[in-house]
Parts: structure tokens; C-alpha cells; sequence
């Protein structure tokens, strides 16, 4: 039951991230500098917060990473043993898995600036 | 005065049945305690850690919170059958399980028997961003489902301050923090939060605010470079517990806490008697020797022989088939064989045998507290009926007067509690008053023997005598020994003249004696043979008389016979003469 919704919840973004991705390549076939995003969102159930971050993370993927990201949204309460791979301490948390180094940004990401810094989307000043 | 005296005593019933009603009242149900398992630790706090809740231990760095900690835990999976969850925040998993193998713990197999689970959290400040709210749930979520897997009763934090220098809004870390504490004490796990100290607070991050239930603080101090560790109940809500500072040891058979300022003198008095090693000694104690668990000092300057008479003691003890500890902080084990055998006496064969244990180590090289603790253990691991201590004025080098004489009180009271016999030797420096330890201990000993060197007439001798010995006649006499091959031999006491020699003075003197003592039977030999004379000369003196008077007697016998024969015969011749003149014959009576 839990496997099962998170599993969908990944199915999603996968999907996304599929047409995304073989849009991307259509329409740019050889960049090099223009890297892809692997995310990583954890929530713990469906609190204000998480919706918060999800919904916040979603726009600002759509306006400067648009095509060349996914998004994978892991539930602690279900699946906590998850928590541990990417040291999970503070909820929500996004790991920039791809490109390396992993970053981490803890917040319900409602200051757009620093995500974009976070996640080095934008040079940090 | 009367009046006054019936109100008091109208109050003092008062109280007294209000006091009496509390007494009988149901009392609310007290503190469960959850048994820490640490040596020591549960007797200061009277069972152990409050039960369900979080205890904080803080301490400087390298004070021994996370050993502690472990500790806890181990000691709750093995003994108590109670598993532990412990949360890393500084060490991995595989750095602790290291650490901890050195105390004898096996981490390992305890995690491969579902009976600890150690989660490593890793928080760096500089992969992390922060953006908006956000809240601690995943740690709680890690810890709920540490719990949960093996069924935990017993949770450490190691070291969750970590946090402050990981996560930059301290706000929302706090909160989250007191949310942590209470849902811990929901959870129902014995908790034990480790801190750092901070400058003037009980640690760094005002952690005490939130766990307020219990608090122990761990310290290791250095005074004049030799160091101790030291443990200290600061709050224990709800119940009693010791307030002192107690040392600690942490060793290879784990942590240790000495409640030992908590000894009472309820030790029980032995009459049986510990046989000195040296024959002649015992007659002095009453001809049996010293009590049975009672505390004896053997006293002296430099090179009386104070090691060799704590060399007897071990080795009758060893001889009788009993156990002796040899605490040796002036000579290594082999040196002080050596030289015992020097006087006749194997202490090899029961080193071999395990019956003579030697512990050399010099005092410097821990704190006066950690001596305690290390005998402590020894005491506990060795289980001896004999300890010597040899010699206690070496203690003074680490600590001062006062330090070492409650370290030595405490020590004779552990000793004492387990009716050890105790022989501890002390030097007495040249030219300081004999009857005078350096350590000021004399009044804790109960039998003192003082050991003194004389010097008189060009040579040094040794002489020993009994200062004191509680609850025993023993000898008031200053006796001359000699430490010889076949051991100390206590000479005859010499009782002339009023005065004690000893050495060669003593030999000369016994030559003048015996001279002397010839003299004066030759004088009445002399005086014999003349009472003979004189009863010889007074004897023929009466024979002389007796003859002198025989003779007087012969002549004067016959001269009496003479006169008698005269007076008849001239009677005769008157009764004739009358007869022939015919004259009448008048009676005799009328004549």
C-alpha cells in the first residue's frame, strides 16, 4: 500500500522527466553546459509544508529547468528507512542528486533565490 | 515556664500527627529507575537513570560522555534485555564500534542480534541551504524507526548539539528540540543526551533548559599534570542521590564510579589474628600477631627495612594459601623479588602460583582519585585477604596533604569494608619527628610499628618497636632486629642497667656482663667457703671449752669425793671418841 503510492508518486515525475527529456534532446541536441537534474524531494505525509515545497520546486523547475529535470518525491512516514541514504534530518529536504556535488536545500523553498543559488542555477554572488 | 511548656508540647503533637498521617498516607507513586548497568553509577543514584525519560551528561571533550553512553546501552542489551538505539551526530558507525572494542564491547554481534542499532547522522553546513519553514521530522522518523525495528527501550543522542553548527536557524531547533525531548518521554525510552560544557553553563547550548529531569556532569581535570576523572549528579528530580564528585575510571573492563566519600564506618572487627611472617614479632602482638582486617603502618627512615617487613606479611599470607595484592610505587615487581629473596624469602613461587599479585605502577602516573578507582578494581578483580601498600608517602609527589589523607581514609575504609588486612609502609624523612607520618595518617592505622636506625658508637643499628596496637596488650619494649638471610630476626631484649644497647655496644656489653656475673659468683663462693671457716673455727672452739670444762669437771668431782670421804671419816672418829667416854649419845636432830 505505502510501496505502492510512492512507487505512483515516482511513476509521475518519471514520465515527466521522460517526455522532458526527449523534448530536450529534439530541441537541443549537443549542449554541453545546459546540465540535467536529478531531484529529490522528502516530505513526511501530506503536511502544509511538503505541499508547500512540492508546489514551489515544481514552478521553479518549470521556469529554469524546463525539459532537463526530474523530480522524485520520497515519503518518510512511508518509507523510513530512506532517510538514511541521504542523511535526512530536517523535512522538507531537496537533494540536487545530478549533476555532482549534492547539494541540499532543507525549507519549504519559498525563497526562490536562494533555491536557484542552492541548487547553483544561479552563480552565488 | 509551665504554660510555655504544655503549648510546645501541643504543637510537637500537632506535628507529630500530621507527620504520622503523611506517613501512612499512600504515597504517589515514586520514581521507576531504570538500571544504568555502570559500575557505581547506580549506587550514587540510588538505582539508576529516571525510567522513561531523557538524562543529560555533559562534559568537556574527551571526558567520556559517549563511553558512558554506550555503556548504557550495552550493559542494557546484555544484562537487562533491553535493547538500545544510538544516534550518532559526530562518530560512524564502524569509528564507535573501534572505540568502544578497546572496553570490551562488541558492537558487531550486538547489532547482528537486533539488540543495537547505531544510526550515524551526518549533517554538513556547507551542502545545505536553507529556504523557509521546515522542521526536524526526518530525525524523528529515523529515531521512531530505529525504535520500533528492534524494539528499544533505551535511546542515546550522541552528540545532538552537533545540530547547532549543521542547521544555521536556531530558532526552529530549538522548538524542535523540545518537541524531540517530550516525544522521547512519549515514546517511553530511557534517554541518555550527551552535551558539550559550555563557558559558565552546563552546556554549550543551553540543552539543560529542555531535559530537565536528570543531569550528570562528567569533568577531567588536571591538577599539577596528573589528571582525574570525575562524575557528579547535578539534579536528579524526584529523587535522592549523591552530590559529591565521584572519580571514574574507564579501563578495559568499562566504566567505573566509585561512591566511595559514601563509606560508613560499619566495617565489622575481626578477632581472628594475621600472623606477621616473622615469629618473634607475633610475640610481641600478644603472641598471634596483627587483627584481622585491622590497618597497620610500618614506619620508618630510609633503609630500616620497611619493604622487608611487608615482604614477610605477603609472604606468610601467600604461604597460608591466601590471596595478597603488593602495591609497589617505589620498585618494580621483579626488584622488590629480588631483594626479598636476598633475605630468604620466595616470593616467585606465588607470583607463579596467583596468589601474590603485584601492581607497580609509579604514582605520578594517575591522579590520587584514579588510584582509588584502579585499586578499587584490582580489589573487586583479585579478590586479596592481604594488600600492602608500599609506601603511601610516595602519594604526596600528586596530591596535597589533605587530598592524599581522604584519599587514604577512603582507601582504608574500602579495605576495611572488605576486611582486608592492610600493611602500609611510609618514610619518614631524616630529622623530622619519628612519631609523625608525612601523610599524617597515623591516627587511621590501628597497630603502628615505628622502625628506627640509631647511631651510637661508630656503627647504625635497627630497632623496632610497637608505637600502638589497638585492642591488644602488646610489648612496650624497643627491640633490636637484624635483617639477615633467613629474614628479619628480632633480638633478645636487653634489660639491665636501665638503659638499651644495641649492635656491637650491645654484644660488648653482654661480655662485661658475663663477666661481671662471673665476678660475683666467684664472691660468693668466697663467701661461702668462709662462713665454712668460720663454722669450722667456732666448732673447734667448743671442743677446746668442752675439753678445758671436763677436765674442771674430773677435778672438781674428785675433790668433792675427798671432802665427802673426810667428813665421814671424822664423823667416825667423833662417834669412837664418844664411845669411849662413855657419853650419852644425843639425838642427831639436837647435834
Amino acid at each position: 500500500m505505502k510501496t505502492g503510492e510512492k512507487e505512483r508518486t515516482v511513476k509521475t515525475t518519471g514520465k515527466q522527466k521522460a517526455t522532458k527529456k526527449a523534448a530536450e534532446r529534439k530541441a537541443h541536441p549537443t549542449t554541453e553546459k545546459e546540465e540535467y537534474f536529478q531531484l529529490r524531494l522528502y516530505v513526511a505525509g501530506q503536511t502544509p509544508k511538503s505541499l508547500a515545497a512540492f508546489a514551489n520546486l515544481k514552478r521553479i523547475c518549470e521556469e529554469h529547468l524546463k525539459h532537463r529535470y526530474t523530480i522524485e518525491v520520497i515519503d518518510l512516514l512511508k518509507n523510513p528507512t530512506l532517510s538514511k541514504g541521504d542523511q535526512i534530518l530536517a523535512i522538507p529536504t531537496l537533494v540536487r542528486k545530478l549533476p555532482v556535488p549534492v547539494r541540499k536545500i532543507i525549507g519549504d523553498l519559498s525563497n526562490t533565490e536562494r533555491v536557484l543559488v542552492g541548487l547553483d542555477i544561479v552563480p552565488r554572488k | 515556664m509551665y504554660i510555655g511548656a504544655i503549648f510546645s508540647n501541643d504543637i510537637f503533637c500537632g506535628r507529630f500527627t500530621i507527620a504520622k498521617a503523611e506517613m501512612t498516607g499512600s504515597p504517589g507513586p515514586s520514581l521507576l529507575k531504570t538500571p544504568s548497568g555502570i559500575q557505581g553509577l547506580d549506587e550514587i543514584t540510588g538505582g539508576g537513570l529516571p525510567q522513561g525519560r531523557p538524562t543529560l551528561v555533559c562534559g568537556s571533550a574527551g571526558c567520556g560522555k559517549t563511553l558512558l553512553a554506550m555503556e548504557f546501552l550495552v550493559r542494557g542489551a546484555k544484562d537487562y534485555n533491553e535493547p538500545g538505539v544510538f544516534m550518532a551526530f559526530e562518530e560512524n558507525a564502524e569509528e564507535l564500534t573501534e572505540n568502544v572494542a578497546s572496553l570490551g564491547f562488541d558492537l558487531v554481534t550486538l547489532q547482528k542480534r537486533k539488540k543495537i542499532v547505531i544510526d550515524y547522522v551526518y549533517i554538513e553546513r556547507s551542502e545545505i541551504e536553507e529556504t523557509g519553514e521546515y522542521d526536524l521530522e526526518g530525525l524523528f522518523i529515523r529515531l521512531d524507526h530505529a525504535i520500533k525495528t528492534i524494539g528499544a527501550k533505551r535511546v542515546v543522542l550522541d552528540t545532538i548539539e552537533s545540530l547547532f553548527s549543521g542547521l544555521p536557524n536556531h530558532n526552529i531547533l530549538r522548538a524542535e528540540l523540545r518537541r524531540l525531548f517530550r516525544w522521547l518521554k512519549d515514546q517511553g525510552v530511557t534517554a541518555i543526551i550527551t552535551a558539550e560544557r559550555g563557558e559558565g553553563t552546563l552546556t554549550r547550548h543551553g540543552l539543560e533548559e529542555y531535559v530537565a529531569d536528570c543531569v550528570i556532569m562528567l569533568d577531567h581535570r588536571v591538577t599539577e599534570q596528573v589528571s582525574t576523572r570525575r562524575l557528579r549528579v547535578v539534579k536528579y528530580r524526584g529523587s535522592t542521590h549523591g552530590t559529591n564528585e565521584y572519580p571514574f575510571l574507564i579501563d578495559k573492563g568499562g566504566f567505573s564510579v566509585l561512591p566511595i566519600t559514601s563509606v560508613g564506618l560499619d566495617a565489622e572487627a575481626s578477632d581472628d589474628r594475621v600472623p606477621t611472617g616473622i615469629p618473634r614479632l607475633d610475640t610481641m602482638l600478644e603472641g598471634k600477631g596483627y587483627y584481622k582486617g585491622s590497618t597497620i603502618l610500618v614506619s620508618g627512615t630510609a633503609r630500616t627495612g620497611k619493604t622487608s617487613f611487608a615482604a614477610h606479611l605477603a609472604d606468610e599470607t601467600c604461604r597460608r594459601g591466601e590471596k595478597c595484592l603488593y602495591m609497589a610505587s617505589e620498585e618494580p615487581m621483579n626488584q622488590v623479588i629480588r631483594n626479598a629473596r636476598s633475605i630468604g624469602l620466595n616470593l616467585a613461587q606465588w607470583v607463579k602460583k596467583g596468589l601474590l599479585h603485584f601492581n607497580a605502577v609509579r604514582p605520578t602516573y594517575s591522579g590520587l582519585e584514579m588510584h582509588l578507582a584502579n585499586t578499587h578494581r584490582l580489589l573487586r578483580e583479585i579478590s586479596p585477604s592481604v594488600v600492602v601498600v608500599d609506601p603511601i608517602s610516595n602519594l604526596i609527589s600528586i596530591g596535597s596533604m589533605n587530598e592524599v589523607k581522604a584519599m587514604l581514609m577512603r582507601l582504608i575504609d574500602i579495605l576495611k569494608g572488605r576486611s582486608i588486612t592492610t600493611l602500609c609502609t611510609s618514610l619518614t624523612h631524616g630529622g623530622s619527628d619519628m612519631e609523625h607520618t608525612e601523610v599524617g595518617v597515623s591516627s587511621l592505622m590501628d597497630t603502628w610499628l615505628l622502625l628506627r636506625d640509631i647511631e651510637y658508637n661508630g656503627e647504625r643499628t635497627r630497632v623496632l618497636y610497637v608505637l600502638k596496637s589497638r585492642g591488644m596488650a602488646h610489648s612496650n619494649q624497643i627491640r633490636e632486629f637484624l635483617i639477615t638471610d633467613r629474614g628479619i630476626d628480632l633480638m633478645d631484649v636487653y634489660a639491665g642497667e636501665g638503659i638499651v644497647l644495641t649492635g656491637a655496644s650491645r654484644k660488648s656489653q653482654e661480655l662485661k656482663e658475663e663477666a661481671e656475673a662471673a665476678a660475683r659468683r666467684e664472691e660468693l663462693e668466697r663467701l661461702k667457703r668462709e662462713l665454712e671457716r668460720k663454722r669450722k673455727v667456732m666448732e673447734a672452739r667448743i671442743n677446746e671449752i668442752r675439753v678445758e670444762f671436763e677436765m674442771a669437771e674430773e677435778d672438781l668431782k674428785k675433790a668433792i669425793l675427798n671432802r665427802e670421804m673426810k667428813e665421814k671419816i671424822l664423823l667416825a672418829d667423833r662417834a669412837a671418841i664418844g664411845e669411849l667416854r662413855k657419853a650419852d649419845v644425843p639425838p642427831t636432830g639436837e647435834k
